[in-house]
């Protein structure tokens, strides 16, 4: 048995047989020509030849890897009819009275040696698309084929590197897993071996030669190791993992589309948190109910002015659509503190996680809060939409907003635009004021949505990012358990629901607790909800709730 | 002519992809369009040259256009770079 490390880029097991595969790198000879004009042509012909390839390529890819990972076969296409490339591969031909193959393996060392000249990592790793186009024109020049793996059964891909093109051309039937000695965390190969859900490994000093070829082998996504030729007692540990595994992932599988009932009749709401419309895919595909917290601050962040209310009613109408008529919670805009945007040109302050963020800038600044309503509202016509307000300690605040609100809507009604009359107003509870005042709160609006994160940070005075304090950090803290308790109940005595979006709602530990409490609602982020879901079936409520009573 | 700098917002920087997405605006069009960072200036003729500004956060840059569509197309850009960049 010999073993590798790398650094693992996705989790897994994956037991087969390895296969290196090596790239047909057979050097491009210099030959004088006598035409140039005509080799120039050549030269076009084959680009040509190749861009086309590049869009078949892209169309694969958009299939088995969607519009991230296939948008490089995009940026290829455009690299070769860079005006700039173009131009060296001509002037090389003519000047030189060379074959089109040989000027442009030059011009592709040459551009890769600009890129990795600069200082910049993600630049430094645009050498590797220059190599990967430059031979994918040679290739049409010299008439080779493109490789692809030569195998009977699903193996596991070993590589010096591998260029998307070639990833792409694989057969994704045949491969288990993929290892590599070079590549990076965010290259091509990653987010393959992310989306097929199969284990990779980068940076692993494994040889590529015979000494592994056809062997049998285990990879360890979780620890970042290859076992070659593994002895009984290696295989037998690993292909316990492998078992488990596998029921896992088959279990979430079969979990997609149930209820979240517990085993007393008890339901939750299970929904996402998300910051960005990116995310919407993983919303449906982990089965969210809805959208229990969707950050508005991403729209603000990436923008150096402030958005505009068509800029902004775009967005919240495609989520709305998206979500087709599932609850779609929008938080209005929690800058400040550790979120700034240039525009907002707010003063610096000594202790701005207790400064002007969140709704005390919309309080502020009603235009900007203004702006932000009509387009949520005007999205509300789209599909069902709630509206959340952050940073709550006041009975007056809540007043205001609602008051803001009805002036908007009043503008709305007179232009005669279209919206949710019935529209869902919510707070986040997330000072332990709020928590003490929870009563007033919960009369003047529809829902509470814990935020644990801050609630935790002004409980317990804890600055989370302060690796120094984790001793007395503590997130089952029983003040803040407490106070979780007093939410709830505060809300179901005024009418209320209530829901838990910060990161405390994912702590499986505690998804029994929330349902005892009686929370109506939790919102994860999208990879978590499945888990929980689990764990919601499995529950007795009324039996937990006896068990802690003894 | 026209012209305007920026600076760069995406944590990315110029990368691949918005390079790719910003040719694809200024292909066939009637411009001559150049950009700069610092006082390295490349003509905009495909992606490799803006690439190879290597243009970060928080760098600035600066576009100018000559040619018929100049305004129009300092505008696109313009709205382009603010939009994803």
């Amino acid at each position: 048995m010999v073993i590798y490390s790398g650094k693992s880029v996705f989790g897994g097991i994956a037991i087969g047989k390895l296969y290196v595969y090596t790239k047909d790198d057979s050097m491009v000879k210099r030959v004088h020509i006598d035409d140039p004009e005509a080799e120039i042509e050549r030269y076009h012909k084959a680009k040509e030849v190749a861009i086309e390839q590049l869009g078949e390529l892209y169309e694969k890819a958009l299939k088995e890897v969607g519009e991230d990972g296939a948008g490089v076969f995009e940026a290829h296409q455009m690299m070769l009819e860079d005006g700039d490339y173009i131009d060296s591969v001509e002037n090389i031909i003519r000047t030189q009275e060379v074959n089109a193959e040989y000027a442009v393996a030059q011009t592709g060392d040459s551009f890769a040696q600009m890129f990795l000249d600069m200082e910049d990592e993600y630049f430094k790793g645009r050498a590797a698309d220059m190599h990967d186009i430059s031979e994918r024109v040679i290739g049409v020049l010299s008439g080779k084929g493109n490789g692809g793996i030569q195998a009977t059964e699903p193996v596991i891909v070993v590589a010096d590197d591998l260029a998307p093109s070639e990833t792409v051309q694989m057969d994704k039937d045949l491969i288990l897993s993929f290892v590599t000695v070079h590549g990076s965390a965010n290259s091509h190969t990653s987010i393959l071996a992310k989306t097929m859900n199969i284990p990779a490994m980068i940076g692993c000093e494994i040889p590529l030669d015979d000494s592994v070829n056809g062997k049998i082998a285990v990879v360890d996504g979780f620890e970042g190791k290859v076992y070659v030729e593994p002895d009984e007692e290696t295989m037998a540990a690993k292909k316990k993992i492998y078992d488990e595994e596998l029921e896992k992932k088959a279990l979430l599988e079969r979990l997609k589309g149930k209820d979240n009932v517990t085993l007393d009749g008890q339901h939750i709401n299970l929904y996402a948190n998300i910051g960005n419309t990116k995310d919407l895919g993983l919303v449906m595909k982990n089965d969210a109910g809805g959208i229990g917290l969707f950050r508005s601050e991403f729209i603000y962040l990436g923008s150096d002015h402030y958005p505009t209310e068509s800029e902004q009613f775009e967005i919240y109408k495609t989520v709305a659509q998206t979500l087709a008529g599932k609850k779609v919670i929008i938080r209005t805009l929690d800058i400040g503190a550790d979120k700034q945007a240039d525009y907002f040109e707010l003063p610096k302050e000594e202790n701005p996680a207790m400064g002007l963020r969140a709704i005390r800038i919309c309080l502020t600044r009603p235009e900007v809060f203004k702006t932000q309503l009509r387009a949520i509202l005007r999205a509300s016509a789209f599909g069902k939409i709630a509206i959340m307000f952050p940073m709550i300690i006041s009975l007056w605040e809540v007043k205001e907003i609602k008051k803001v609100v009805e002036e908007v809507k009043a503008e709305l009604d007179e232009e005669g635009l279209n919206y949710d009359k019935n529209i869902e107003l919510g707070i986040m509870i997330e000072t332990p004021a709020a928590v003490m005042v929870a009563d007033e709160l919960a009369k003047e609006v529809d829902f509470f949505s814990v935020g644990t994160n801050d609630l935790t940070q002004y409980t317990l005075a804890i600055d989370r990012q302060n690796d120094s304090l984790e001793k007395f950090y503590d997130s089952h803290h029983p003040a803040i358990l407490k106070m979780l308790k007093m939410i709830v109940d505060a809300a179901h005595r005024n009418g209320a629901w209530a829901g838990i979006c910060g990161e405390l709602g994912a702590d499986l530990s505690l998804t029994k607790e929330f349902l005892a409490m009686g929370y109506d609602e939790l919102s994860v982020s999208p990879g978590r909800i499945l888990p929980i879901r689990k764990v919601v079936l499995e529950t007795n409520v009324s039996e937990y709730r006896e068990s802690k009573e003894t | 002519m026209a012209g305007f700098d920026y600076v760069i917002k995406d944590i990315h920087g110029i990368h691949a992809r918005p390079a790719t997405e910003l040719f694809k605006l200024i292909k066939g069009r009637d411009c001559v369009v150049k950009v700069a960072k610092g006082d390295k200036e490349v003509p905009f003729k495909g992606v490799m040259g803006i690439m190879s500004l290597g243009a970060k956060q928080g760098d600035s840059v600066k576009f100018t256009f000559e040619g018929a569509e100049a305004d129009a197309l300092c505008e696109e850009v313009k709205a382009f770079m603010e939009a994803n960049l």
